[in-house]
């Protein structure tokens, strides 16, 4: 059965089984003790206070098992450890450090490729060292392991090229789609299954692995820059699984527990951002763009656009006692956060009562806007949550919506016929004053138009969300 | 099934479990920072990776993967928990006037 261009790895079957021989009883105490480190590192980030002593509390976890493994009998050749330790320390330093905050969601689906690359080529290796004498359990686990770690390692290049935009933000998409997508995995699924019950013939393997690569290319590419939140969630989600599916392969429990706990969380994300969306994943992972009937641009907005000037809306501003900011991802873009943190000294200073109100989509990644904003310098008692501010806008003077559109649009809530009918939204047009600041009247990611901007309460600011914040910032040092 | 598997099997979804309701618990604000510590944790990974690149009488094809995965696994480890300390430390509250 052992295809003859497999002979030089034949012979190490019988002396390479790296992980059979029994852990030393103080390294799996010290296992058990970073699984313990992990879940409180996860644990304390529940509050401001203690979130930092979780990130120490995960590494001190981290560097303990790492030397433990380091010190273990079976690793003899260092030479290599340290070469590649260096080269992925270095890089991880760099992309640590030089990552400005609006391209963490890039960065993010970038470390998701390289942890799902790690987990998948591992699982490569044990199947080669291994392949004649596999049990269908071993294999199982393998072919599980090598499917999530390439399609999570190319799906996540996609995203990150998405989201940096050297690939278009557009939905790319192509006759059969979604059948040729399907047959694509079932394909690689079938060849996992031959895998399993014939694990010898070893030529089954780079099929299996192109499958998969080509399987993460096509699910991803399909998906336009504003579902990124929940597809970003969803990769985080596979990261993990790959993880845990190697701790499988490997029988090492602390890889299991550390894969399940990113495989949760980033099931949670994934839910609350096709929450967020009122979408489904189904929806979002295969469904294509809307095409649905949406009112006319016209008949929405036709004679009832009312603009206003930085001096106007300084005037409205120098009479409110309570603004409320709206950012979403046209802020983002604009780089308006350290203008848009500027604005919030202004007016306060002033004795403006300021909060900002944060969509869990705005942004890129979830809670991406929360940490732009912290990088502005706006203390994060003043971010308050969707549901934490929606019943008190009947109490705000003035919001300012900056580069927001589908998530302040009540016809979510009013218009059941709408195409985003049922999605979450901020109750802005409950405000006394709403001002949106936005380059054109052209439609966001559902591409229908926002009867908000039509309101009588409604007051439109075309230009740039940075610019604009500024030109507001200068008019209110003038009045 | 085996007894490995099995309690193997047990361990992840009582993690998942566990993870789950831990992970319930974090603030909207931090789901960035969760993102990119969840990452690092699961880079632990790189345990698998050492075994591999580290076993002297391997194959140098299987040393090569390993080393390769090392690496990956690595940029995580290090990355990860660097870029979640430096977004946590941005978060401040209102100074006191």
């Amino acid at each position: 059965m052992v295809p003859a261009s497999f002979p030089a790895l034949t012979g190490l079957v019988a002396t390479l089984v790296p992980h059979a021989a029994p852990l030393p009883w103080y390294v799996t105490v010290i296992y058990m003790a970073a699984a313990v480190s992990f879940v409180f590192s996860l644990k304390w980030l529940n509050s401001h206070k203690t979130a930092r002593r979780g990130v120490k509390m995960g590494e001190i976890g981290m560097a303990a098992a790492i030397l433990a493994t380091v010190f273990l009998p079976e690793v003899r050749h260092y030479n290599w450890i340290i070469i590649a330790g260096i080269i992925g320390s270095g890089i991880g330093i760099l992309l640590a450090v030089l990552t400005p905050m609006t391209a963490v969601p890039q960065q993010t689906a970038l470390s998701h490729a390289f942890g799902a690359l790690a987990a998948a080529l591992v699982g490569t290796a044990e199947y080669y060292s291994q392949y004649s004498h596999l049990t269908p359990m071993h294999t199982g686990a393998i072919a599980f392991e090598s499917l999530l770690g390439y399609l999570t390692f190319t799906g996540s290049l996609i995203a990150a090229g998405k989201l940096q935009e050297v690939l278009p933000t557009r939905p790319i998409s192509y006759p059969f789609q979604n059948p040729i997508n399907l047959s694509v995995l079932a394909l690689a699924v079938a060849c996992g299954i031959w895998m399993i019950v014939s694990p010898a013939h070893a030529l089954l393997y780079p099929l299996f692995m192109v499958l998969s690569l080509l399987f993460g290319v096509l699910l991803i590419i399909p998906i336009g820059g504003g579902d990124m939140p929940t597809v970003i969630a969803l990769l985080n989600s596979y990261a993990g699984l790959s993880a845990a599916a190697m701790g499988f392969v490997v029988n090492n429990k602390l890889l299991i527990i550390g894969g399940a706990l990113e495989g949760s969380s980033g099931f949670i994300l994934s839910m609350i951002m096709c929450k967020a969306m009122n979408r489904s994943f189904l929806n979002v992972l295969f469904g294509q763009a809307k095409i649905e009937k949406a009112a006319k641009a016209d008949d929405v907005y036709g004679g009832k656009i009312k603009t206003v000037t930085a001096e106007e809306i300084a005037d409205i501003l120098d009479g409110a006692r309570r603004v409320v900011i709206v950012p979403g991802y046209g802020l983002a873009v604009a780089q308006a956060q350290h203008a848009t943190g500027e604005l919030f000294e202004t007016l306060t200073a002033r004795g403006v009562d300021v909060e900002f109100a944060i969509h869990p989509v705005a942004g890129r990644m979830p809670g991406h806007m929360n940490v732009l904003l912290a990088e502005a310098d706006i203390p994060y008692d003043h971010l308050k949550e969707m549901d934490q501010i929606n019943e008190q806008f009947d109490d705000v003077d003035v919001v300012i919506v900056n580069g927001a559109n589908d998530v302040v649009n009540p016809d979510a809530r009013d218009n059941a016929n709408s195409p985003i009918a049922g999605m979450p939204i901020l109750n802005v047009d409950k405000a006394r004053t709403v001002v949106v600041i936005k380059r054109s009247l052209s439609p966001g990611f559902a591409g229908i138009p926002n009867p908000l901007f039509a309101r009588d309460n409604c007051l439109m600011f075309f230009s740039d969300g940075k610019k604009a914040t500024l030109d507001i910032i200068q008019a209110l040092k003038k009045t | 099934m085996s007894t490995t598997l099995a309690s193997n099997l047990f361990v992840f979804i009582l993690a998942a479990f566990l993870g789950y309701e831990v992970v319930r618990r974090v603030s909207p604000q931090l789901h960035t920072p969760l993102m990119a510590l969840t990452n690092a944790i699961s880079a632990i990974s790189v345990v698998g990776a050492l075994t591999l690149a580290g076993a002297g009488y391997g194959h140098i094809l299987l040393i090569t993967l390993g080393a390769i995965a090392l690496a990956c696994a690595m940029v995580n480890v290090v990355g990860g928990f660097m870029i979640t300390d430096r977004m946590l430390k941005m978060f401040k509250k209102r100074k006191e006037k």
